[in-house]
This record gives C-alpha cells, structure tokens and sequence, in this order.
C-alpha cells in the first residue's frame, strides 16, 4: 500500500535547498570578489 | 575571443556586467519560483511535486552546462594559451559544483513522493553525482596547483578528460533501464505542457544568469589575487 505523502513537505524542503544554495552561493562570491578587489586595491597603495 | 585575453579589457566589461546578470538572474528567478510554489497548476500524475521542475531542472543542466564551460576553457588553454582561459575554467567550477549538489538534492526530495524512494543506484543518478564528484577532484587539484605552483595545465587536463560524462549522464536514461524518466525536452519538440515549459525556460535563463555573473564574480576574485600577490612579490624582489 502506498503512503499518503504531502507532497508539499518535499516541494517547499527543495524550493528552500535550491533557492538557499543559490543565493548563499551568489552572496558569498560577491562578497569574496569585493575582498579581493579591495585587498588588490591597498597593495596598490602601499 | 583574444580581444578579451587582455585583463584590463576583461575587468571594463565585467565591472558593469556582473552586477547586470546577478540582478536580472535574481529577478527571474524569484519570478519563476513565485509561479512554481503559487501558480503553476498540480501535474495529473505527479500532483504537487511537479513545482520542483522549475529548481531541478535547470540546475541539473546548468551542473553539465558547468563542466562543459571548464572543458572548453581548458581547450582554450591548452591549445591557444588563453591568459583568462584558466582563470575561468576554475571560476566556473564553484557554480557548476553547487548546482549539481542541488540537482542531486532537489531530485532525491522529487524522487522520495514521485517514486516512491529518496535514492537508486541507476545510471542518470550515479554519472550525476560521479559529475559531483569530478568537480571536487577538480577544485581540490586547481586549489594545489595554486599552492604548490605546479602548472595549470593538470587541471585543464582533468577538465578535459572528465567531460567524457557529460554524454553518459544525457543518455543513460536511453542506454539503460532507469527509473528516471527519458527528456521531455529535445532539439525536435517538447512533451511538456505551455503552463510547465514556459516558465521552466525562464527559470533555466534566471539561473543561467546567475551562473554568468557568479562566474564573472569568481574569475574578477581570482585576477585580483593573482594582481595582489604579484605586486607584493615584486615589491619583495625589490626590497631584497
């Protein structure tokens, strides 16, 4: 007999993995790529 | 494609681009997810579950559109000895790691109501998380090159090899049984209703975007190292 699933427990866990993933990725990259441009920039000067 | 070779024409153009994709990928995307969770109808088969289309798909082809940009880049690299070839090549291995990591996730939270288990060992999921793993070899060995000094063309060649599973993992589901079902979507036509292809297409450009301006990101990250570090060892060498 097959279990009665909601199946938007699964659809909201994947839209959370999905859209967190992406958007800590995307925030994380940005932040990584100002450091490094700012750390270029004061060697620059120094 | 040379014409970009010179970092300092790369940089003019990413300075304005990257933020350009990474806001209009967000926009779209949001969009797309809005209409997935709110109005996208419930599939006659697979009821409610269907929503998680519009993350699993485009994700699972941006995981292989990820390891075919390093191959290319490594091509590049290896052939034309592209400045920016290398440094794009591990710019797009992050992205593409990630968003194999969510397709394997986001299909194994699909697969638990849809057929009836989280996990099988079939041929689409096993070469999908193998790609997993490729991009983990590949980071770990860019990361040693970077420390070590070792030459870039180890990577690229990895690169190269290791895209021997992009065909594996498009037509397992044609070449073995599977429990995954066949592409809905070819160059010849689609089986997919307008209310799931649609959207699904816009989702896939929203996430494209973002994987353009995560890689533009990345590769601006990694030059600005690269220019750091060699001033400081010039300024070293000239102190000494």
């Amino acid at each position: 007999m097959r279990e009665a699933l909601d199946h938007w427990d699964f659809v909201i866990a994947a839209y959370a993995v999905g859209l967190g993933g992406t958007l800590a990725m995307v925030g994380w990259s940005w932040l990584a790529m100002r450091r490094a441009e700012k750390r270029r920039e004061e060697v620059r000067r120094k | 494609m040379h014409a970009f070779a010179n970092p300092k024409r790369f940089l003019s153009l990413a300075r304005w681009l990257t933020p350009l994709l990474l806001a209009g990928g967000l926009l779209l995307v949001t969009a797309t997810s809005v209409y997935g969770l709110f109005y996208a109808p419930a599939e006659r088969l697979q009821g409610d579950s269907v929503r998680i289309l519009f993350i699993h798909v485009p994700t699972a082809w941006l995981g292989m559109g990820g390891w075919s940009a390093i191959a290319i880049a490594s091509l590049v690299e290896l052939v034309w000895r592209h400045p920016l070839a290398a440094i794009a090549a591990r710019a797009a291995a992050l992205p593409g790691a990630v968003f194999t990591a969510i397709c394997l996730a986001t299909g194994s939270l699909w697969g638990r109501p849809a057929w009836g288990t989280w996990w099988v060992w079939d041929g689409r999921l096993t070469s999908m998380l193998v790609l997993l793993f490729l991009y983990f070899g590949y980071m770990a060995l860019a990361q040693a090159v970077t420390r070590e000094g070792g030459s870039s063309r180890i990577p690229a060649i990895f690169g190269l090899v290791g895209v021997i599973n992009i065909p594996i993992i498009h037509y397992s589901v044609l070449w073995w049984y599977s429990i995954h079902q066949p592409p809905s979507l070819s160059m010849g036509g689609s089986a997919m209703a307008p209310e799931f292809l649609y959207p699904l297409l816009l989702a896939t450009l929203g996430f494209s975007l973002l994987f353009g301006g995560v890689v533009l990101a990345r590769m601006r990250a990694l030059l600005a190292d690269i220019q750091a570090e060699t001033r400081l060892r010039r300024k070293a060498m000239e102190a000494a």
